[in-house]
Formats: C-alpha cells, sequence, structure tokens
C-alpha cells in the first residue's frame, strides 16, 4: 500500500523522488504520524509534495490508495494491506538497485507498527495520540485553549484525513488547469535573456583588479554594461467573437505582461479572428485603432518574440480564401494564412496561446492549419511556462 | 514513540493549524529545512519567531534580497576595513581573523546553542541562490578559505525558510526540505486569530464584518486578494471610527485597508453602482460557509 502512494504519485506526475521516499519513512520511524490517519496523510504532504499545485493531485492519490483502510481498523485491513503488498507491480522505471532499496524501506515491518498503532487508536482515543488529537480530544485539539494557554487552532483536528482528501480543498491550485495571476507571473518570469549591451557603467571588480595587477599597482579601473533583460516581446490577441468567454484569464495575462518589468520593450495588438490587413490598439478595433499589420513587420526586427493569443478556430474560408475577414467594412485581399505565415517567417520565435483545451485542437482544421506554423500552448500556467520556454529557451 | 527531540506546541500570541505544528515538529525530528509557503498575509515570517520562543530557543533572521548571495549567509571578508586599517594604522591587519564576519548561517553554526534560523523570502533571491545553500545546509558545515578555517554546526540550526511563491524553487533544494502550505484560515480558525488581535470583539459585529471579509475574497474579479493582516487592519479601523454593525450591514467602509489596487477599489465602485447587494447572513456566501 505504502508503494501504491509513491507510484500513484509518480504517475499523476508528482516528481517523488527516493530521497523524499526516504525521508517520509524516516519521519514514520521516529512516530511522527502518531496514531492518526488524518496525521498520517500530513506527514506524508509535508515529506513528499513541495508545491501546493500538487496537492490536489496528492488528494486524489491519497483517498484512491487509503480506501479500505480507514474506518475499521481491525484484522482484516491489516490482510488485506499485506495482499497489496505480495502484489507484484509493474517497476518499469527504477534500476534494480533502487528497486531493492525501495522494498527494503517500506517494509512489512514498518506497515504492521503503523497499522497496530492506527488500531491502538480506536480502543483508547486518549492515549493513542499524546498532543494533537482526531476528534479533538486530546488536550491540544481543535477550537479550545488548553490549561497551560497553549492553543492549537485549526478544524483539521475534527475531520478525517479520508474527508480532507475527498474534499480537494486544493483544486485551485492546480497549474494546468489555472490563471491565477500570482503564479502567472511566476510563469513569464523566466522570459528573459540577460546579455550586456549599452553604455559600459558597472565597475568590473574582477578585470580592474586584474588590469591593475598588470600596471603593477596603478589602479586602472573597468567597466562594463550592465547585465540587462534583451527580450523584447509582441504580444497579439484575438478578441470577440468565440474568444469572449476568455476575456478573464486574456486579460490576467494582459496585466501579468504589463507589470512583468524585466522586459526590454512590450507592445500589445489586437485583431479579430485572425491577423489581417490591420492590427488594432484598442480591444473595440474601431477604425481610429488600425495600424497595418505591415508596420509591425516593418518596424519590430526578427529578435522580437510573438505571442498570440487565441483559438484559432474560425471558418475554413476565414483563414484561407482572400476576402475572408468576417467583417466586410474591413475586407482585405490578402487571406489571414499568408499573414500568419509572414508573421512566423519574420520572427525567430513565436508561439501560439489557445485558450481552448488542448484535447479539442485537432479537432478544428484551422487550428490544425495554425499548429503548422506555430507551437500551439494551452493558455494556462503549466502552457504558458512552456511557451516562454519555446520563446526563449534553447532549441530542441 | 519516539519522543527524544524537542518539540514546538504552538504559544499563546500564535494560532497554528495543527498540521502546521505538525510540519514544524516533522522538520526538527528529521532535521530538516521547512519550506513554508502561502499567500501573503498568513503569518509565515511571524511562524518562526513564535517556534523559537515556543522551543526556547535564540532566532536569527535573515532576510533576502534581489541582490543577496549565498555566500552572504555564511560569511564576508571585510576586504575594505581592512584596507582602512593597514592604511592608518589601526587594528591588527596581520590577522584576517579579525575581518571575517560570519553572516546569519554562518553565526548559527557557531552558536554555541541550538538556534532558529529563519530565511526569509528567499524567492526574492538570483533562481541559483537556493541551490548554493544545498551542501552548507546537508552537512551543516563550511570553511573560511581566507583562513582555512572550518565552521562546523555544534547543534544543527532549526531552519524555516519562508517563500512567497515568486519565483519556483530549484528541485535539488525542494528534495531536501520539508514543506508545508499555510492554507487561507477558514472562518472558525479566523475568529481565533481575530480575537489574538481584537479580544472581546462584540459577536455580531465580528460576524458582519467576517461576512463581508469573505465574501470580497471570493469576488473573482479582484487582483489582489485581502489576506489576514489587512483584516486586522480593517477591523481597527472600523473599531476606532465606533461603527455600528448595521452600517456594516449595508456597505463596506474603509476600503482601502482591505484593497490595495486601484481596479480593484474601482471595481467594487462600480459594483456600489450597479446597486450589487452586499451580503449580511452567512448563507448568502453559499453552502460552503453555511454555519
Amino acid at each position: 500500500m505504502f508503494l501504491d502512494l509513491f507510484y500513484g504519485l509518480r504517475e499523476e506526475g508528482v516528481p517523488v523522488s527516493l530521497q523524499e521516499w526516504r525521508t517520509f519513512l524516516t519521519a514514520l520511524e521516529k512516530g511522527l504520524q502518531g496514531a492518526s490517519l488524518l496525521r498520517f496523510y500530513h506527514l506524508a504532504r509535508c515529506c513528499l509534495v513541495k508545491s501546493e499545485t500538487y496537492f490536489d493531485a496528492f488528494d486524489r492519490v491519497f483517498a484512491r490508495t487509503m480506501r479500505g483502510v480507514e474506518g475499521s481498523f481491525g484484522d482484516d485491513v491489516t490482510e488485506k494491506v499485506l495482499e497489496w503488498l505480495r502484489d507484484p507491480k509493474n517497476f518499469g522505471e527504477l534500476t534494480p538497485e533502487q528497486l531493492a532499496e525501495l522494498e527494503r524501506l517500506s517494509s512489512d515491518e514498518l506497515m504492521r507498527r503503523f497499522l497496530e498503532r492506527l488500531g491502538e487508536q480506536t480502543e483508547r482515543h486518549d492515549g493513542g495520540d499524546r498532543w494533537v488529537g482526531t476528534g479533538g480530544r486530546s488536550p491540544f485539539g481543535h477550537g479550545g485553549q488548553h490549561p497551560t494557554g497553549i492553543r492549537v487552532g485549526g478544524t483539521g483536528g475534527r475531520r478525517s484525513a479520508m474527508k480532507v482528501a475527498e474534499e480537494r480543498r486544493f483544486a485551485d491550485y492546480r497549474t494546468d488547469r489555472t490563471l491565477d495571476l500570482r503564479s502567472m507571473r511566476v510563469a513569464l518570469r523566466r522570459l528573459r535573456q540577460l546579455t550586456r549591451t549599452g553604455l559600459a557603467t558597472e565597475l568590473d571588480l574582477d578585470e580592474t583588479i586584474d588590469e591593475t595587477c598588470r600596471n603593477a599597482g596603478e589602479i586602472d579601473l573597468v567597466f562594463r554594461p550592465p547585465r540587462k533583460n534583451d527580450v523584447r516581446l509582441l504580444l497579439l490577441m484575438d478578441v470577440g467573437g468565440t474568444m469572449e468567454p476568455y476575456y478573464e484569464p486574456v486579460s490576467r495575462l494582459l496585466t501579468a505582461l504589463h507589470e512583468e518589468r524585466g522586459l526590454r520593450e512590450f507592445e500589445a495588438w489586437y485583431f479579430h479572428n485572425c491577423v489581417y490587413d490591420h492590427v488594432y490598439t484598442g480591444a473595440r478595433l474601431t477604425r481610429a485603432e488600425a495600424r497595418p499589420t505591415a508596420d509591425l513587420l516593418r518596424r519590430l526586427d526578427s529578435r522580437w518574440k510573438v505571442a498570440i493569443v487565441g483559438d484559432a478556430a474560425m471558418h475554413p474560408s476565414e483563414l484561407l480564401e482572400p476576402f475572408g475577414g468576417i467583417d466586410p467594412r474591413r475586407a482585405a485581399a490578402t487571406p489571414g494564412i499568408v499573414w500568419l505565415q509572414r508573421l512566423a517567417t519574420h520572427f525567430q520565435r513565436s508561439v501560439w496561446i489557445n485558450p481552448d483545451p488542448a484535447t479539442g485542437w485537432d479537432g478544428t482544421y484551422t487550428t490544425k492549419l495554425v499548429r503548422r506554423l506555430f507551437p500551439m500552448f494551452h493558455l494556462s500556467v503549466d502552457g504558458i511556462a512552456q511557451a516562454v520556454q519555446a520563446l526563449v529557451g534553447a532549441r530542441a | 514513540m519516539h519522543d527524544d527531540f524537542k518539540r514546538f506546541r504552538g504559544t499563546p500570541g500564535y494560532i497554528a493549524s495543527g498540521p502546521l505544528v505538525d510540519a514544524v515538529n516533522c522538520a526538527i525530528a528529521l532535521e530538516r529545512p521547512l519550506l513554508l509557503k502561502g499567500e501573503p498575509g498568513t503569518g509565515k515570517t511571524v511562524l518562526a519567531r513564535h517556534v523559537a520562543e515556543g522551543l526556547g530557543m535564540p532566532m536569527l533572521s535573515w532576510h533576502i534580497k534581489s541582490t543577496t548571495k549565498a555566500a552572504d549567509g555564511l560569511y564576508v571578508y571585510d576586504t575594505v576595513q581592512r584596507l582602512n586599517d593597514s592604511r592608518f594604522g589601526t587594528g591588527d591587519v596581520a590577522d584576517i581573523r579579525h575581518y571575517i564576519r560570519l553572516g546569519p548561517l554562518g553565526r548559527a553554526f557557531a552558536a554555541a546553542e541550538r538556534q532558529v534560523l529563519l530565511i526569509d523570502e528567499i524567492d526574492k533571491a538570483d533562481l541559483e541562490f537556493p541551490n548554493d545553500l544545498l551542501l552548507e545546509l546537508d552537512e551543516m558545515r563550511f570553511s573560511i578559505i581566507e583562513t582555512s578555517e572550518e565552521i562546523r554546526a555544534k547543534h544543527r540550526p532549526v531552519v524555516l525558510i519562508t517563500s512567497n511563491n515568486e519565483k519556483e524553487l530549484p528541485d535539488a533544494f525542494l528534495r531536501r526540505c520539508v514543506f508545508h502550505f499555510i492554507e487561507f484560515p477558514d472562518v472558525p480558525l479566523m475568529r481565533q486569530i481575530v480575537d489574538v488581535h481584537h479580544p472581546n470583539l462584540d459577536a455580531k459585529l465580528l460576524d458582519q464584518v467576517l461576512i463581508k471579509f469573505y465574501w470580497l475574497r471570493e469576488q473573482s474579479e479582484l487582483r489582489k486578494k485581502p489576506s489576514t493582516s489587512e483584516l486586522v487592519d480593517w477591523i481597527s479601523a472600523l473599531l476606532r471610527s465606533g461603527i455600528t454593525q448595521d452600517r456594516l450591514e449595508a456597505h463596506i467602509p474603509f476600503l482601502g485597508t482591505l484593497l490595495k489596487k486601484e481596479q480593484d477599489v474601482d471595481a467594487l465602485r462600480g459594483y456600489d453602482e450597479r446597486k450589487g447587494k452586499y451580503p449580511a447572513r452567512w448563507s448568502d456566501l453559499g453552502p460552503r460557509y453555511d454555519q
């Protein structure tokens, strides 16, 4: 059962290493879980999971592996757990040595002792656990004031571990689905390429010492340009129509980028459905806000990074045919796909960020076409992190 | 059950949840650093002081800035002072040891008794910063190159590290830590926390305050949700102005103490203008808050 937890976490993509597993088992040996499944849950979580973004995955795995253990802690459960332990598993990704180590560490003995203690808990409510009990029975339980004035708050004490796990309160912290401003900023922080360009204003101490020594002690100051972020970003955003439901996440991305002071230059433009002859400075796409797309290509050199945010889902004619634009007043002779192609070839690095879930991308004809031109990422914290990697990371 | 290590049990001035107390003790027992994350204003930094108080150990803190280097925490060789002394003939220039200043980590190692060491806001520093500390935190020793002296921890300090999640931390570093995420306090816990800061608050007033506060936090338009420390400030403001519970039912005064972003204040003003209703009962907040 212990190993089920370990492998379950790894299957869910939680990066649990052998080192952390060993830490967890040491903690169990020290008896830190006391005799409560709830504390076992928290102990496992604080040793094995190192980011709140994985808490939800942990909850799911914990609920799955531990189901049946809670409730009755009689002999039959021990039997069942031992059965689990005997169950041969597919240990593909670990080496035989690691496997042996894992087996040795997660011994039946440890399991047995833990179950014994769980058993004790049902018999002796107060004695089993000496300082934070479940069900508020110990002196340090929930909501009270201990005679000596020591308070332990929280509601955790009264709930069972399974309830805590099944509540899945941490679903909001998942980075593969959600997009809060803070975590987005973390993802965007990687959008940097430090280079030394510009005026030499910073004293280079090492070089100064070197040069001074060469000069036989006559001081020779050496200056160098400070290290600065060299990333210039062009953001093109699809607005209106099918993008309407995504207004909130897209505006958050825009806010985060505006606040990302590290960028050397940043420009944001709007379009509807697909980029045609014109892009717009405002989201209402009025005539006064229109600027020729060709200007962008002339003005911005190929080192600019381009991120296009849009669902890429449209009628094929809107992408492929001349005068395909959905708005007849802004008819443009050049098909959208040509403009996209120009963007993709002019700039060295560009990405497409799609708010639609990735599962649907293959089902839409135009999305498939756009994906041939741009690497596509989902509009989520994880997706943005990957997009940033594609923009500034080493080329694969 | 092993009880051979010193345990933290909370202090009267700090309301810690059971899991948090467990995580602190787990870190102490395993002699691993405890990494604390959580929304700003959930009391990460304050915890260290109370852990030190609860364990009866002295505390050292090391506040990290964007320019902090890992080596600064160990020791600094004060070359400028030495140069100065040599020019003006003051101090004992011959002995380099006079110019080695131990940093917070160095002092924690060298101290005669066990210390609580707080490394505050580790995410402020460069991305590589945590990795530069791995060896020192693992083996609890380092060498001073200038004097070839080795500083070895007499007692492994209890290391607490806080992060505001502004940067990701390297995996190798994370693997060595015990991790605890301080959840935003739920209503019963929040009542206790408020009680520490504002004892004897009228129960009905407190209810109104908390309903408004949690309602605000539920509003998805807000870019920065108000936190515990802001709630405490807000209550101070309310108490000083002598506000009554009925006035609080209809609107939210002193919004500036709760919302710190212009867009957020605007968003709420917009809500006011649309004649949006403010909740007055817990049941208005939905089933999660029904009590």
